[in-house]
């Protein structure tokens, strides 16, 4: 039997990267997906990395119905509050209730000093990865509580929720914030024995990070840094000795945060960091 | 009028460095001393040990700003010899406001499975449990005065995360912070309050000698202090390779005033940023 | 296939409570087992120890599951006994991938000033100390094996946050956070992990005994299990008194198991949300 069999998983921003890869490894344990992504480039992002697009999204619902499991996928902005509750409302209709959130959609924007940071680059981080964590608990803890059998949220914050790091000010800002969501929605939700996790990854192998913007925020003196050089820089970061952990990594983290030999556990950071915050 | 005014201030480790320089700050700001120190070799120390002319020399630099201080030679690893030093300073000075408990040895570097057993015990006894000693004999006297109080506990940034090589010591000063925080708790009802101090690398004989160049120069062979000044600035966030000891003092002195009245169970990192990096 | 198939795991206080479920969930996911524990009753504790039956219970319950297991009665204050154990355990089972220093005695609850020197120093030399031998005694086998390994700490919600009237232990469960970080740091480049479990209450012996109900029930003379269950739930934020010793498995597993293969140096808390109360 699977780790979280019957269970239904509502994720965002799954149409690639870490967001697919736990809809995947939460499917492979028995759980259905409510997939919501915004599936398109967002303006000011193509300079690092460029959006997910609607084939992504669709390849997703390609790969867990493979595993036999059901899934409704619907393009939602997690900045669009009623987007986004359309999305799970009709995701909870189909598949009957939900027990598992995944608060994943992010996005990285970076470089510039914080005084130097746009207004526009500045609201664009904080609406996605701060009030984006929000509309994501805000559209599923009334299901959460009517349905009156416990669930497990697992908010995606990162190394930069526990550490500063320099030019990166809005997704540090943003990422600390999730921290505050969590603590406070695990005292809140306690009561239903709702439990509230965040997630601390280090770099992800995924396009968020395998860019040449972002080996160049590492790497500032070279022009084109190339994936091998960035990779000996990433490994400088963390304490065991790789370059960045892989999605899956993150996914066996929120699975087992999900299921309920997690039963217990609620208003904690657990760091996927192959040790960056302790270096 | 000085910020201590009036008040007593019993101080470990007393004979030189930090422990100098804190009582030396205090008496500047009318705080009356009870100083302890060892004044003995520690065979895990790889610098030279603190002496009875060192503590001698306290007592003269205190004297000098015309503040009283009585001073002991004892150890705290044996309670009995703390306590006795308490009870004779606080017979003698007439009460007690202010501890900092700031003794500690530095250690050997090692690997943590390589640490023999008795440096193991020894660093344990002295830099943990010896913080315990300190208030064990100090709080009967605070609370006796009714008045509330201030202890301040030297851990370390090695007390909020970790160096390798060193895991005896990180392990004593973490253990310092759960110390801390429980004493603040305990002795919240009686106004006494407690804090934690945690020092980057301090320009003191515990960290500028060759043991400690080496533990951050592990590829030279004989390192000198440029060598580990370099190493020593990579720490830090600020551009400074080290702290002085009087900027661990203004913060224990901060701690010891009025001005934080309000303020308990702290950890307060003195580190030019070195927790951050 | 199990999670931990064809590893072994060396676990220390494994004849009852959380190391036995410890042993037996890996056990159940194909791990082998070096069990050990103290099996007797330990001086200042206020509850009964572990007996040689005990650990033989553990045996026949691994075994049971088709699993090896070498347990031998060994005292984590002993490192020579502690070595002895895990080198005859490896001789046996051929490998060791996984420690779960798990060996630990609770509290007998005094406020922090009047706890004497030898109970506190016995709390730190189990609780602690014991932890970094059981560390020392596993390392050259996990490095030998060339495969990386796991390294699993126990320390207790008490070692984030404090605690009246735990002072000894909640000293020792800080140091015992300071000791993860640095093996985390000093066994990263050999693909060893070291991570730290953080518990609340958890229903076993050396929580369920009348010196803990009166830790959090002072105001009762003789306070019972169901006068115990409302104040400790009153710690946790889940609307439970206890976790089970399962709930500490499971956290033990995953950090044991290649799911976790890059996490290290991490404290996780499995308590109901005690923490963020």
């Amino acid at each position: 039997m699977g780790r979280v069999e019957g269970k239904v998983a509502f994720i965002t921003g799954a149409a690639r990267g870490q967001g697919r890869s736990h809809a995947i490894r939460l499917a492979q344990e028995g759980a259905d997906i409510i997939a919501v992504d915004i599936a398109e480039s967002i303006p000011g992002m193509e300079r690092f990395y460029p959006g997910a697009t609607e084939d992504d999204l669709a390849e997703t619902v390609r790969q867990i119905e493979a595993l036999d499991r059901r899934i409704v996928a619907t393009k939602a902005d997690v900045r669009d509050f009623d987007g986004l509750k359309a999305a799970l409302d009709r995701g909870v209709a189909e598949l009957g209730h939900v027990d598992i959130v995944s608060a994943n959609a992010g996005i990285f924007m970076f470089g510039d000093q914080t005084q130097l940071v746009t207004d526009s680059d500045w609201q664009t981080v904080i609406d996605i990865n701060q009030t984006g964590v929000w509309h994501t608990a805000k559209a599923v803890i009334p299901h959460l509580i009517e349905q009156g059998t416990g669930g497990s949220m697992i908010l995606t914050s990162s190394t930069a929720g526990i550490m500063g790091t320099p030019n990166v000010a809005a997704y540090t800002a943003s990422k600390h914030a999730v921290v505050g969501i969590m603590k406070t929605l695990a005292l809140e939700l306690a009561p239903h024995s709702i439990r509230v996790n965040t997630v601390h990854p280090t770099g992800v192998a995924t396009n968020m990070i395998l860019n040449e913007a972002t080996f160049r925020l590492f790497m500032p003196d070279q022009e084109h840094p190339s994936q091998e050089e960035a990779a000996k820089v990433f490994q400088s970061t963390n304490a065991l000795p790789i370059p960045w952990v892989e999605p899956v990594d993150i996914s066996n983290a929120v699975l087992f945060l999900a299921s309920d030999e997690a039963r217990y556990i609620t208003g904690t950071q657990l760091k996927i960091d192959a040790g960056y915050t302790l270096k | 009028m000085g910020r201590l005014e009036g008040k007593v201030a019993f101080i470990t480790g007393a004979a030189r460095g930090q422990g100098r320089s804190h009582a030396l700050r205090l008496a500047q700001e009318g705080a009356d001393i009870i100083a302890i120190d060892i004044c003995e070799a520690l065979s895990e120390n790889t610098y030279p040990p603190a002496t009875e002319e060192d503590l001698t020399e306290t007592v003269r630099q205190v004297e000098a700003l015309d503040r009283r201080i009585v001073a002991t030679k004892a150890d705290v690893r044996d309670f009995a010899q703390v306590k006795k030093a308490v009870d004779d300073g606080v017979a003698q000075l007439g009460r007690l406001d202010i501890v900092s408990a700031n003794a500690g040895i530095g250690g050997t570097p090692h690997h943590s499975e390589d640490i023999p057993e008795d440096e193991w015990k020894n660093m344990i006894d002295i830099n943990l449990s010896g913080v315990w000693r300190a208030t064990k004999a100090a709080i009967p006297h605070l609370k006796a005065g009714g008045r509330g109080g201030s202890i301040i506990l030297t851990s370390s940034d090695a007390g909020l995360f970790a160096y390798e090589n060193i895991s005896h010591y990180v392990s004593a000063k973490h253990g310092v912070v759960g110390l801390m925080r429980t004493l603040a708790l305990e002795l919240a009802p009686d106004f006494i309050r407690v804090n934690s101090v945690h020092p980057t690398t301090v320009n003191t004989l515990m960290v500028q000698n060759e043991g400690t160049y080496k533990l951050f120069r592990p590829d030279l062979e004989n390192p000198t202090q440029d060598d580990f000044a370099a190493a020593a600035t990579t720490m830090n966030a600020l551009p400074i390779p080290w702290v002085e000891p009087i900027d661990i003092s203004n913060a224990v002195l901060f701690f010891a005033s009025d001005e934080s009245r309000y303020v308990t169970g702290v950890p307060l990192a003195v580190d030019a940023g070195a927790a951050i990096k | 296939m199990g999670r931990v198939e064809g590893k072994v795991a060396f676990i220390t206080g494994a004849a009852r409570g959380q190391g036995r479920s410890h042993a037996r969930r890996l056990a159940q996911e194909g791990a082998d087992i070096i069990a050990i524990d103290a099996c007797e009753d330990q001086p200042n504790i206020p509850y009964a120890g572990a007996t040689e039956a005990d650990l033989a219970e553990t045996v026949r319950q691994v075994e049971a599951l088709d699993r090896r297991i070498v347990a031998t009665k060994a005292d984590v204050r002993d490192f020579a006994a502690l070595k002895a154990a895990v080198d005859e355990g490896v001789a046996q089972l051929g490998r060791l991938d996984i420690v779960s220093a798990n060996a630990g005695i609770g509290v007998n609850p005094l406020s922090t000033d009047e706890i004497p020197d030898e109970v506190w120093k016995d709390m730190l030399d189990v609780n602690l100390s014991g932890a970094w031998r059981a560390a020392k005694a596993a390392i050259p086998h996990i490095k030998a094996g060339g495969r990386g390994g796991s390294i699993i700490l126990t320390s207790s919600a008490a070692g984030l946050r404090a605690y009246a009237n735990a002072g000894a232990y909640v000293s020792a469960k800080h140091g015992v956070v300071g000791l993860m970080r640095t093996l985390a740091l000093e066994l990263a480049p050999d693909m060893i992990r070291v991570n730290s479990i953080h518990p609340t209450q958890v229903d076993t012996d050396m929580i369920q005994n009348e010196a803990t109900y009166r830790l959090f029930r002072p105001d009762l003379d003789h306070p019972t299990k169901e006068d115990f269950a409302p104040a400790s739930q009153t710690m946790n934020a889940l609307p439970i008194p206890w976790v089970e010793a399962i709930d500490i498995s499971n956290a033990v597993l995953f950090l044991a198991s290649d799911e976790a293969r890059y996490i290290t140096g991490v404290t996780l808390s499995v308590d109901a949300g005690s923490n963020i109360k």
